[in-house]
This record gives C-alpha cells, sequence and structure tokens, in this order.
C-alpha cells in the first residue's frame, strides 16, 4: 500500500466534538511543532453552535514557511464517529486515520488505501482516571502523546506547554503529563515509530510568534491610543473587544488609584455600538469598534453620519461568510462592497486590508491616526481566518517616540487667534478641514454637527452650490487620502510579464505560495498586494501594463475586480476574477487551477531566472 | 416674523455669577412655528443655564432628529451641538461621556424620536445611568411630516384630520421609572415656573435625568380631542410639588411645614425644596412615585413635578470606575505601554 511520506511537510487535522476540551489539546500540539522550529499554520474549522457538533483543527507542517491552507489530509486524528465517514473520505491516498479504537471501527469505514491506528483512548481514561470529566479531557492529551511517538515531537517540549499552561494548577501538571505517556508508549508499542511522515527539529521560526489577528488588532488598539471600545458581541469579532479589555486592564488601569484609563460599553446593538464611537471620537478620544458584516449593515447609517459629518471612527471589519446570517463561523472577504460604500448617498469609505498579525496590530494603531488625520471612518477588513486563527508572525514592534497624530485639532490658543472660525473651511487646500473639541474655547470654535448639508461654518443649508461646495470637497478629501494610506507591496519582476496578479488580506498566503508553485512550472506573474482603499495611482499603472490581471479574493460576486473596475475605470476584461467563497481559507491549489484553467494553451512559458517571492 | 437676530445688547443688562448675560445663553433664531411649545421649552434650558451660571461651552447639547432636535440650535449659540440622526442620539451622548466626563450633557429629543425608533437607546441610555439631562419635547404628534400620531399619543386622542388614536400610549415616565432611571420628572412647556427649577435640579444630578415635557404641537396636534393640546394639559394638570432649585454655593435653609413639604439633598450640596402639594408621596421612593402615579392615570391627570430622584445615584463612569481625568485629555505617557511592554507580550505568544 501506498503511503504518504514527508519530513515538516504535512497537514494533520483532528476532528473532534465541539465541547470536548480538544481546543487546548490541539493547540499544544501546534505550538509544540512550533517551538520545535518548523513553520505551522492552524485553523479552527468550527461549528456556529454550542457543542455537541463536529469541529475540526487542522494544522498545515510547512518547512519551507507556506503558511495557507493546503488541500488533503496526511493523517488524521478522529474521536468524533458522528463525522467518521466524511472525515476518511478527507485523507489523501497513503495518509493516517488515528482513532479510538476502545470500540471496533465499523466495516464500513474501512478504507482501501489508509493506515489505521488505534488506540484505545478511551479504555485508558477510563482505567487511570475516575472523575468523568477527566476521563473525556485526558482522552485529548492521550492523542497527543501518541502523536509525540508517531510523528516525532519533542516530548519536552510538549511538557513545558503543560507546566506553562497549568502553572496556576499545578496539580493537573502530574495527571497530564501520565495521560501523554499512556498515548506515548501505547503507539510505541503497537506500531512502528516514526511513521513515514515525521518531524524534525529545525531552525526555521526564528523570533516569530504565534497569534492571531484580533489579539494583535487590539493590541494595536491599546498602542494607538484608544481610550473607547463600545461594541456588540458577533463571530467573529467578537475577541478583538475582549482582548482589547485584558490588556487594557493590565497596562490601563491606574497603579495607584486603581481606575481605570479606558471605557468600554457593551451596547444593545450595533447601531448604538457606531453611535458611541462617533460621539466619543467627536468629543476628542480615540474609539472604535469591531464588528463583522451583519454589524456593518446595521451601522451603515451612523458611517454614512462620519462620513459626512467628517468624525474619525475606527471600526474593525472581521468579515465572515454572508449573505445575509450566511456562515457565521466561515470565512470569507466578502463585505468588500458594502463596506466601500456602506450608507446612502455619495459615500466612500477607506478600507485597509491587513495580511498577516503585525501587519493587524500596525494597520489597527494606523487606523487610529488616518481617522483622526482624515476625520472619516476607517474600516479594517480582517477575516475569520487571520482574526480567529493564529499566525506565525514576525514580533510586534512599536516604536517608541512615536506620537499619535491627532490631525487638524485647533486648541483654544490657535482658536483665539482666529478671526472666524469655520468647521468646514478648506484652509490648507486639501480637503481635510480643521476640527475642534467640544470644551474648548468659551466663544470660539463652537459648531454643530449634524448630518444634513451645512455651509463652511457649519451652518444648516439647502443651496444647491452649497452642498455641491461640500460633496466636492470631500471628494477632493478622497484624492488626498491617497497619499495618507499604506501603498501597494509588488512581488517579483513588476511589470516586466504579460500577467499579473491582485490579491489582499489572507489570500496572500495562498498567492504567495501559488506564485512560487507557478515559477516551478515555467509561469512567472507579476504580483501586487493591495493594503488599502482608495487605490492610488500605482494601482492603475499595474493593471494598465499587463495585459491580463488574475484577481484574487474570497467571494462569489468578484466584489474587488468590481471596485477596481469601478474606481480605476479600467476594462473589466483585464481582470480575471480567481475566486474561493465555500467559507475556507483559499489555497495555493485553487489558485493555481483556475489561473492554468485560464492560460491559452500557447501561453509562453516564461523562464524563471531565479525570482524569488518575498515572505509577507 | 424676524429673520435676523440683532446683535445689540444693551450694556446695562444683568450678568449672572460667571459674568454672562442671558443673551450668552442664547442660539439662532427660531425656525418653528409660532407659539410652538418647544420654543418655551428653549427658553427654560437658556433661563436655567443663565441662572446656574453654567459656562456655555462646558455643556453639550444632542439631538436626533424631529421639530425636538432641530431646537438646540435655538439656545446656547457657544456650546458644541449634534444632531444626530433619528433616534439615536444616547448612544451618541453615552460615547461623548464617555470621552469626556465633565461636561454637561443636554439631550434633546421628541416623542417620535425617543418613544419609536429610538426607544432602544433610550432604555439602555437610561440603565447606564449616564450623567445626562435627557429632555423630550413630547407633543404626541410628528410636526414634521405633518401631523401623524407618535407612540406617546394618547389612546382615543383625535387627531387634527379627525382620526382617532386605537393604540394604548407609551408613557415614557413610567416606563422610566419602571427602568430604574435615577431622576424622573414630567413638566408641562407652559409651565415655566415649574420647569427651570427642574431643569436645574435635572443638571446636578449626577446620573440619568428625565424631563419629559409636554409641549403641545400648535400646528397638528392643538385641536378639539386631543390630549396633547394646551387646553387639554391645562384642564387636567395635577402637580405632585412645586419645586424650588437651591445651588450648592447659595446659603441652604430649609423652610417647609413638616407633611407639605420636603427637600432632596444632592450629591454636591444642592437643595431641591419641594412644597409638596401630593399626600402620601416621597420623591426618593420609586414605588411611591409609581402608584402616585397609576392613581394620577386612573383619574385621568397629567401629573407634573419632580417624580423620583435617587439621591444616591452612581453614574456611568462611578460603575465603570474610569479615572476622574476625562479620557479625551490622556496622551501617550498616560495610555502607551512602549516596546518594553510589548517584548513581554511578544513572549508569551511563543
Amino acid at each position: 500500500m501506498m503511503t504518504v511520506s514527508a519530513v515538516n511537510d504535512m497537514v494533520i487535522r483532528f476532528a473532534n466534538v465541539n465541547g470536548t476540551g480538544s481546543a487546548s489539546a490541539n493547540e499544544m500540539f501546534a505550538k509544540a511543532i512550533f517551538r520545535m522550529g518548523i513553520p505551522v499554520s492552524p485553523k479552527n474549522i468550527f461549528p456556529s453552535n454550542i457543542q455537541g457538533l463536529p469541529t475540526w483543527y487542522e494544522v498545515r507542517v510547512s518547512e519551507q514557511g507556506y503558511l495557507g491552507r493546503r488541500d488533503g489530509v496526511d493523517l488524521l486524528v478522529g474521536v468524533n464517529p458522528q463525522s467518521y465517514a466524511k472525515d476518511i473520505a478527507s485523507i489523501k491516498e497513503g495518509g493516517y486515520f488515528v482513532y479510538d479504537s476502545t470500540k471496533r471501527l465499523h466495516d464500513d469505514f474501512i478504507r482501501e488505501g489508509v493506515h489505521y491506528i488505534g488506540i484505545p483512548m478511551m479504555q485508558m481514561c477510563m482505567e487511570h482516571y475516575e472523575n468523568p470529566r477527566h476521563q473525556q479531557l485526558f482522552k485529548n492529551i492521550v492523542y497527543v502523546g501518541a502523536l509525540a511517538a508517531l510523528l516525532v515531537i519533542e516530548m519536552e517540549v510538549i511538557q513545558n506547554i503543560i507546566r506553562a499552561q497549568f502553572s496556576r494548577k499545578e496539580k493537573l501538571i502530574p495527571p497530564n503529563f501520565k495521560a501523554l505517556d499512556l498515548g506515548y508508549q501505547y503507539a510505541k508499542a503497537h506500531y512502528s515509530c516514526p511513521l513515514d511522515i515525521r518531524l524534525e527539529r529545525r531552525d526555521h521560526v526564528g523570533d516569530s510568534i504565534m497569534i492571531d489577528g484580533n489579539a494583535a488588532t487590539a493590541l494595536g488598539a491599546i498602542y494607538a491610543g484608544a481610550t473607547v471600545a463600545a461594541w456588540y458581541p458577533i463571530t467573529p469579532s467578537t475577541s478583538v473587544v475582549k482582548a482589547f479589555e485584558t490588556y487594557a486592564k493590565k497596562l490601563r488601569t491606574d497603579p495607584e488609584t486603581g481606575k481605570k484609563k479606558y471605557a468600554i460599553v457593551q451596547a444593545e446593538d450595533e447601531l448604538a455600538a457606531m453611535g458611541m464611537v462617533i460621539g466619543a471620537t467627536w468629543n476628542g478620544a480615540r474609539a472604535f469598534t469591531a464588528t463583522s458584516g451583519p454589524g456593518v449593515s446595521l451601522m451603515s447609517e451612523f458611517i454614512g453620519l462620519a462620513y459626512f459629518a467628517e468624525i474619525p471612527v475606527v471600526l474593525v471589519n472581521v468579515q465572515r461568510g454572508g449573505p445575509s446570517t450566511g456562515m457565521p463561523t466561515r470565512t470569507q472577504q466578502s463585505d468588500i462592497l458594502s463596506s466601500a460604500y456602506a450608507s446612502h448617498g455619495d459615500t466612500k469609505h477607506v478600507l485597509l486590508f491587513p495580511s498577516t498579525p503585525a501587519e493587524c496590530f500596525e494597520m489597527s494603531a494606523t487606523a487610529f491616526d488616518l481617522a483622526d488625520q482624515l476625520q472619516t471612518p476607517i474600516i479594517m477588513m480582517s477575516d475569520l481566518d487571520l482574526g480567529m486563527n493564529s499566525h506565525m508572525s514576525p514580533p510586534l514592534k512599536w516604536n517608541d517616540v512615536r506620537k499619535y497624530d491627532l490631525g487638524k485639532v485647533l486648541s483654544a490658543d490657535e482658536l483665539e487667534k482666529i478671526e472666524k472660525y469655520g468647521r468646514y473651511l478648506d484652509v490648507d487646500d486639501d480637503g481635510i478641514c480643521y476640527r475642534t473639541i467640544p470644551g474648548t474655547h468659551p466663544t470660539k470654535g463652537s459648531f454643530f454637527t449634524r448630518g444634513t448639508s451645512r455651509d463652511e461654518y457649519a451652518r444648516y443649508s439647502e443651496d444647491s452650490d452649497v452642498y455641491e461646495r461640500i460633496v466636492d470637497r470631500l471628494a477632493k478629501k478622497w484624492e488626498t487620502t491617497k497619499s495618507y494610506i499604506p501603498a501597494p507591496e509588488l512581488f517579483q519582476q513588476s511589470n516586466q510579464n504579460e500577467r499579473g496578479i491582485i490579491f489582499f488580506g489572507t489570500s496572500s498566503y495562498a498567492a504567495l505560495e501559488a506564485m512560487d508553485l507557478l515559477k516551478q512550472k515555467g509561469i512567472v506573474l507579476d504580483a501586487m498586494r493591495i493594503k488599502a482603499f482608495p487605490f492610488n495611482s500605482t494601482v492603475a499603472d499595474f493593471v494598465d501594463s499587463h495585459e491580463e490581471v488574475f484577481v484574487i479574493e474570497q467571494n462569489r460576486d468578484k466584489q474587488f475586480r468590481a471596485l477596481l473596475v469601478n474606481e480605476l475605470e479600467v476594462s473589466p476584461k483585464k481582470l480575471t476574477p480567481i475566486l474561493n467563497y465555500g467559507g475556507m481559507p483559499i489555497t495555493a491549489d485553487a489558485i493555481i487551477q483556475q489561473i492554468m484553467k485560464k492560460l491559452p494553451a500557447t501561453a509562453p512559458l516564461i523562464s524563471t531566472n531565479n525570482h524569488k517571492s518575498k515572505t509577507l | 416674523m424676524t429673520f435676523v437676530k440683532p446683535a445689540f445688547r444693551h450694556p446695562g443688562l444683568p450678568k449672572n455669577k460667571i459674568g454672562f448675560r442671558k443673551a450668552d445663553y442664547e442660539g439662532a433664531i427660531s425656525t418653528l412655528c409660532a407659539g410652538c411649545g418647544h420654543d418655551s421649552i428653549s427658553g427654560a434650558i437658556i433661563q436655567a443655564c443663565y441662572e446656574m451660571g453654567v459656562e456655555p461651552h462646558k455643556l453639550a447639547k444632542l439631538s436626533g432628529i424631529g421639530c425636538s432636535s432641530k431646537t438646540p440650535t435655538y439656545f446656547l449659540g457657544n456650546s458644541h451641538g449634534f444632531n444626530s440622526v433619528h433616534g439615536r442620539m444616547p448612544s451618541i451622548a453615552t460615547g461623548a461621556n464617555m470621552a469626556n466626563r465633565d461636561l454637561i450633557y443636554l439631550g434633546v429629543s421628541g416623542d417620535g424620536d425617543t418613544a419609536s425608533i429610538g426607544l432602544g437607546q433610550f432604555c439602555h441610555v437610561l440603565r447606564r445611568n449616564l450623567n445626562m439631562m435627557y429632555i423630550v419635547m413630547n407633543n404626541g404628534c410628528y410636526g414634521l411630516t405633518k401631523g401623524q400620531d407618535s407612540a406617546t399619543a394618547d389612546l382615543g386622542s383625535v387627531s387634527k384630520a379627525g382620526s382617532v388614536n386605537p393604540f394604548e400610549p407609551i408613557d415614557l415616565v413610567g416606563l422610566s421609572l419602571e427602568l430604574g432611571a435615577s431622576f424622573v420628572a414630567r413638566s408641562f412647556s407652559g409651565d415655566k415656573t415649574q420647569l427651570v427649577p427642574l431643569i436645574k435640579a435635572a443638571m446636578s444630578h449626577p446620573g440619568f435625568a428625565l424631563l419629559d415635557v409636554l409641549s403641545p404641537c400648535v400646528t397638528f396636534n392643538n385641536n378639539n380631542g386631543s390630549t396633547k393640546s394646551y387646553d387639554f394639559v391645562r384642564d387636567h394638570i395635577e402637580a405632585t410639588s412645586t419645586v424650588d432649585y437651591v445651588p450648592e454655593k447659595d446659603e441652604i435653609t430649609i423652610d417647609y411645614e413638616e407633611g407639605t413639604s420636603s427637600s432632596v439633598v444632592m450629591h454636591d450640596g444642592s437643595l431641591i425644596q419641594l412644597s409638596k402639594l401630593s399626600p402620601h408621596w416621597n420623591p426618593t421612593n420609586r414605588d411611591s412615585a409609581v402608584n402616585r402615579l397609576q392613581e394620577a392615570k386612573a383619574k385621568g391627570e397629567i401629573l407634573t413635578g419632580l417624580l423620583y430622584i435617587d439621591p444616591k445615584s452612581k453614574d456611568l463612569h462611578k460603575i465603570l470606575d474610569t479615572v476622574e481625568q476625562p479620557l479625551n485629555s490622556l496622551r501617550e505617557k498616560d495610555l502607551m505601554p512602549g516596546q518594553q511592554a510589548l517584548d513581554k507580550i511578544n513572549a508569551s505568544f511563543r
């Protein structure tokens, strides 16, 4: 029988039951590999319910450092009979199925080409633990122990993780060690260890960290000086504000008084959350909210107000599968248009597209500066994959001399020198006006903020000329915005090949891998990663200078492509969509297959010239 | 009718304790209908702020959408104003207050704004006991869209067009008492003597202060059969008390006859003196207020006055335990943990 064989290059999937405590064991497994210096990329694949249903955890191990999803499972740990049929079918030819052999596996589940590794997990736990909850929990540690033997994970590494995890509940350490050992010894005694797929210590992770995007985003908000957060719980964004609260408690509590230098309110709904952010920033604090697609829909009216009344807002949109309630626990990039043009009337919003946790941190911090500088909503477009999964990432960095850029805010002294203050006067001819914070000056600088049309002095007006002056100035500000926001990143031989690809956000992991693999086939594509909307001129140049540009995105309706067509007025014919919208993160394979299909049979195979794509 | 307000003020006009004249508390000229109850309320706000010696720039005035929500333009021209979206002023006020606890927050809303689209936000801002004065200019109808019934219109009340309202009203006072508001009062735009001290007391109250002010719509709801017309309200008004507000800095003298008057000492030492008209009623007892309100309702009376106050009210900042310094004044040295802290955080993720 064929056997998959590889060192440090595999996909391991765990098929568990939601609510059985498997998550921490699975994370322990991924972290142990990471601590052995091998790049690893774990993903939670979980249902939208509380407990009892199937849930999966998938770990990609890639010595080359490819951190996107890869199709095909090399080894599956199946402890949920409910999903056995589907799980066993997902295993690659020659792959392994590790299962609980306490009960005999039904003949229906025997598939040719799969190696079966039975470990009597429940039986061992029944024998060694009395507490029923422990019997269930330690089953998870038993399979981690078995995998340590089968794949060669250094026991000391796992033991250290357990020690750290239970540093405050030390009496749980010995029973964890025991479970680990039970699994390990059983696998050693009954199977030929290691398997043909196995791990070897490397030094490929450097000083990287493993962090999820939502935590990194929250830290960005902390470092940017956000003091007010208003939110309403929604998957997959909930952990952004929860992490903000955790870090604020540690880092923002006055040591002398014990009082908080921040205020967090869980609002009654997303509408109120956005209202609170607007009220707080109008009043001179840095404030933000985090939500997902349905929340953006609810917030849209207020987002339009913030755009028109020119109030800084930071909104983190951790996208999930839509439309409507869609697939709340699956990933997509399908809020591009609803975020870019949120609200009625002529509105446009600045979007930021982070690709990694380090970028979540940096962009989150930058978003607050941008919001203040541009006095407009800034929407950070994360997604479930980035937000809720741990990713290997460069460590987070902060320049201690960095100051908050509060933009054009007039102080009492500055107001004193001004003869007549006009909130919406374009003094600097860049479309950005000077604002004042309530309470600044007794007689100067007050104005009325409203969502209705008004003149340069914030006086209500329905005069056509006045209105046109406002909206034209906002359009001018939009042009100014292009020089403030992060520029796209170019990869490979820019503008030297006939074809290019454009990607953004979490598609970048798979896109970079696809570029490398295509190169091996002799196909070299120029590539651009877009980090923000509005698009600056380099994006138009990139499209113009190629015959065909593949646009990679994770939605059905080619939303990013539509944005490019609409905003750059480029021919739709030049932009070929490469899509993925099943709710699972896009894979390099999916990109390659679609690109290959769309290449003409006569497409010249360009020599590679040792192009090496940059890592993110 | 004039559309321009004369800038000239007689130099001999009196000034308040911080040196401002009453005109300093005025705003732009009103565009509401002549005789609108809302204008009387604006006048009462101006009077109260002048008498209190409020620094105009230390008050933020916020509103939603509707006739009432237009009024902040017509008072306190040196205050920042925010005319938000329909019914969602409470969340803006909440955010603003979180950012700077030192300003006075005056929310102005209408019955359409508060009791329909804004009912949810109203309930929640009340629940959080946000330190603000929330005035509902309540006329039981939609003036801006020409006179449709609002959710506070009484059952059986007749509109100008002659239709009879078939639905029970939402009583914002009863609702507020039920939801746990720490200051609840009802008044009538035509009763400035009662309204001005209530506004002063509401501004001093450290928590959510509801002032439901019946404010007849002269154009669309001042007809026979309307229960929010001037005539109807005047005929059915029943005061719990007449109120006098004595600020902390003034000499406080308590002079009331047992059983007919009482006084409430507020957090800052200010005093609300009540000449009590209603028997068996205690303004610091919620049950008492609820009972008296129900009695009045059964008798067809419109009960006005300070109905309930919790002198020990704890506002949102107290509940959240935030620092005394306004959050919007904190800067890098207060907020930024630096790379050293980040190094530790990085290490926790390895």
